[in-house]
């Protein structure tokens, strides 16, 4: 019999079996999806939210545990575990020697991201890079790998985990009977519900206008996160945490593909001009902070719009002043006919732009800074970075909701222990999305994800290992 | 036509594919740091035809932005920067070559180089016999100056030679005329930027994966081989130019040929000569188990055709000196010269070329960097 079994093939899975197998542990490695698609979530990541108390390789000044926990409970509202949320901080200043020898490499943040310089540690490469040296690494130490193998259920006992089944399945063609896979300890870490459809249109319901939300949402990840593992387990009885609801989602091009849009699909230039919804009119303070530390909200915005459709209008003046989006825009040499090409109502479109346009208050523009140029008199206000959107020609970027990675997940402790009726399992640990609900009950900040599946793939692996040789988990 | 399309050439099949990648590429920036490619990217917007030639030349085919990459396929986006450069990096050869019409040898490459190769053998061998009467005849000291003269040799090959790079410079300077505009050129202090894109150029910096543990070769694991068995060709390369060059200094100072081994021009041709085998023996077999999504397939018996002719050139130069003594150096040396020959002719029209074209990318690279961080102080 394995040792240790790790379900799961994104950054917390591998850091998991990587810590196992470290441990002395024997490891058998189960990816849901094949090899060129695996790495879940993490392979469009970019980097590491990382506390530093002094300049380090790629990270300047520094970024104190303090500092690091109050960004968190300003995004989260509150809504996160102090304990667990410190556990991840404090991590997150350790472990970058670790993923160095196991083949990470950082990089300086990219040009257009020097605002996380200081918070933000990059992979050289990005996610992907990031797993394919994990796997690598894994493989050089002799982690068995299976792609393809997705599991369907757990045979739990008293709280103990017993064995994986696998369901038959044919994969290119060549048919797989069904299998049970035992092993000592077990480490849930397949990812959150993002592309379960079903599902997300469960838990978001129907709206006051009788539209399902969830129908217009895209998703930024992959399309192997459905939920299947996270589902089972809550009907097993393990402790839950998180509302359905709640996950990482921002406001992307209209356009992206369904799935794995990645970063580029996202659009930039919100905070330069005004977003209009479906009937024309504005619905939120678009320079109400950095983009970076808002572009979290704005997904959740366009969802409660009607189609959940927004639309980010700018003018020339904010070209080059934003990462270029992968889409060219819509672009007009008047806003009437931008109206028309977004096939937004003109009367409300140009009524709104213009009362928009008379409540800049003339100011000093500098979008390197929490500027003076707001408006006046209208609601809702722009507070900074306003300038009359008057100068030919006119892009307009259709907006959609895109889910990164949804927060419902199994309540679990400092161990990383799966709990029953409150209680920890002796032998199932959980890491990455399937958890991360434990640390953001709401909200988003950048690089985040990856700390807390780094710290809690590190301790769930650590403790796996540790539950075999039946040691306490530290 | 439309009248803008007089001004901003339209892109063709292959350079629109790298402009749609770069839209991309552009918007995601997550592999900054493995080499000049992108941040030369994030400096545009737009990516006009002269951008795109050059971006071409600049990426050196390490391969590792397509296993980092998110977006490659199977996703739907189907990004292969390294493809996609690879197609329009052929396209500058074939538009840039000198005279135009030659061009098309690149077409079919290998097919270029093995019939120079087989034109140029037949031309030695018949020469050899014409002279001498046949191939095996035992010279006293190896003295091959009694089957072609020296003046015939330099006069054969220097002719060759100076047009052959002639060609290739005609063309090169015609690239940059086209990548570097007039005004861009004019702001700039050339030499440090020269400098260090020619130090660039000389360590094959852009092979170190950014970290220093190399390129991808097979798959995504980083490998420094194919960086050590480029400088072995290259600098193989350069010291039996080196050999040639102190040789034919001996000559007109009166010390003529044959040389001694323990002399300094067969030293350097036996020591670079070894460099050329191995050098070329690695890369090829290094080009075999290359990984098939790397650049473009079409384009490997191109790449073949120069790796084996080069490798030729140095095993028919070491043993043309292994039995230069024996009644075998006839035709060894006619083995030698034709293969020579072959790669004299072909220089501005194979594989060679590549290192002017890519040395002139990294220069303009440079030029940039300097540029931005003038405009930043």
């Amino acid at each position: 019999m394995i040792d240790v079994l790790v379900i799961g093939g994104g950054n917390a899975a591998l850091c998991a079996a990587l810590m196992a197998r470290e441990a002395g542990a024997s490891v058998l490695l189960l990816e849901a999806s094949p090899r060129e698609w695996r790495g879940g979530n993490s392979q469009h990541t970019r980097n590491l939210r990382c506390m530093h108390d002094a300049p380090q390789d790629v990270l300047v000044d520094a970024y104190p545990e303090e500092e690091f926990w109050q960004d968190l409970l300003k995004v989260t509202d509150g809504k996160t575990n102090e304990e667990l949320a410190r556990l991840v901080i404090r991590e997150s200043s350790t472990c970058r020697d670790w993923m160095r020898q196991h083949g990470v490499h950082f990089q300086p943040p990219l040009s257009g991201a020097l605002h996380v310089a200081r918070t933000n540690a990059f992979f050289m490469g990005g996610g992907k890079a990031l797993v394919n040296a994990y796997y690598r690494s894994a493989e050089r130490l002799g982690v068995q790998i299976r792609y393809e193998t997705p599991v369907e259920d757990l045979e739990i006992q008293d709280g103990r985990f017993v064995a994986a089944l696998i369901p038959e399945r044919q994969v290119n063609g060549v048919h797989f009977a069904a299998e049970r896979i035992e092993a000592k300890s077990c480490v849930l870490a397949a990812g959150g519900f993002e592309s379960n459809r079903d599902w997300l249109r469960e838990a978001w319901g129907q709206n006051e206008r009788g539209e399902y939300p969830s129908d217009n949402f895209l998703i930024r990840g992959t399309r192997f996160n459905t939920g299947t593992l996270l589902k089972r387990m809550l009907s097993l009885g393990a402790d839950r945490i998180g509302d359905p609801t709640q996950a990482h989602m921002v406001a992307i091009d209209a356009r992206a593909p369904l799935y794995d849009g990645g970063i580029c699909t996202r659009i930039d230039c919100v905070s330069l001009g005004v977003v209009v919804n479906k009937e024309g009119e504005r619905f939120y303070d678009e320079g109400e902070d950095f983009w970076p530390k808002r572009y979290a909200i704005w997904g959740r915005l366009v969802a409660q719009q009607p189609e959940q459709i927004g639309f980010s209008i700018i003018d020339s003046k904010a070209v080059g002043h934003f990462m270029p989006p992968v889409f060219p825009g819509s672009k007009a040499d008047s806003l009437e006919q931008l109206a028309d090409q977004l096939e937004l109502p003109r009367e409300t479109f140009l009524r709104t732009l213009q009362r928009y346009n008379k409540a800049c208050r003339s100011g000093s523009f500098d979008h390197t800074k929490l500027d003076d140029c707001a408006t006046e008199g209208i609601s809702p206000a722009k507070t900074h970075w306003a300038r009359p959107i008057d100068t030919p020609p006119f892009y307009g970027y259709a907006l959609r909701p895109g889910v990164t990675f949804t927060y419902l997940g199994l309540k679990t402790d400092a161990t990383a222990a799966v709990r029953f009726a409150n209680q920890p399992s002796k032998n199932l640990f959980v890491a990455g999305e399937m958890m991360a609900g434990n640390v953001l009950g709401k909200g988003y900040t950048a690089g985040v994800g990856m700390s807390i599946g780094t710290a809690f793939g590190r301790i769930a692996g650590r403790n796996a290992a540790l539950s075999c040789l039946d040691r306490q988990p530290v | 036509m439309s009248a803008e399309s007089n001004l901003i050439p339209l892109l063709n099949t292959a350079e629109e594919d790298v402009n749609r990648q770069m839209q991309i590429c552009n918007a995601c920036r997550y592999c900054e740091g493995f080499c000049a490619v992108f941040p030369a990217m994030t400096q545009r917007l737009e990516f006009n035809k002269a951008d795109i030639h050059y971006l071409a030349n600049l990426c050196h085919n390490c391969g590792a932005c397509l296993h980092a990459c998110q977006y490659a396929a199977p996703h739907e986006f189907d990004v292969n920067i390294p493809r996609a450069m690879a197609k329009v990096r052929l396209q500058t050869y074939i538009d840039f070559a000198w005279p135009k019409k030659l061009g098309a040898l690149y077409q079919r490459n290998g097919v270029t180089l093995a019939l120079s190769s087989g034109l140029a053998l037949c031309l030695f061998l018949i020469l050899t016999l014409l002279i001498q009467g046949n191939l095996f005849t035992k010279i006293e000291e190896g003295n091959f100056y009694h089957i072609f003269s020296h003046n015939t040799l330099v006069a054969l090959f220097g002719s060759v030679f100076v047009f052959s790079i002639l060609a290739l410079l005609v063309g090169v300077v015609h690239f940059w005329r086209k990548v570097a505009p007039k005004e861009e050129k004019r702001q700039q202090e050339p030499l440090p930027a020269m400098l260090q894109a020619g130090k660039a150029a000389l360590t094959l910096k852009y092979l170190d994966g950014g970290h220093g543990q190399g390129c991808n070769n097979e798959d995504d694991a980083y490998t420094l081989s194919r960086r050590r068995f480029h400088h072995l060709t290259f600098y193989g390369f350069m010291l039996c130019f080196a050999a040639t060059s102190v040789a034919t200094l001996y000559h007109y100072i009166g010390w003529e040929a044959p040389y001694p081994v323990f002399s300094l021009p067969a030293m350097l041709g036996i020591i670079g000569g070894l460099g050329l085998l191995v050098g070329p023996a690695g890369l090829l077999y290094l080009n075999y188990k290359r990984h098939p999504d790397h650049g473009d397939q079409a384009q490997r018996p191109m790449d073949r055709a120069f790796i084996v002719l080069l490798f030729m050139i140095s095993l028919t130069g070491l043993l043309l000196l292994c039995v230069r003594e024996t009644t075998l150096m006839p035709l060894m040396l006619a083995l030698h010269l034709g293969f020579v020959m072959a790669f004299f002719l072909t220089m501005p029209y194979s594989k060679f070329a590549h290192g002017f074209y890519r040395s002139a990318a990294l220069f303009k690279s440079y030029l940039e960097r300097f540029k931005e961080k003038k405009a930043k102080q």
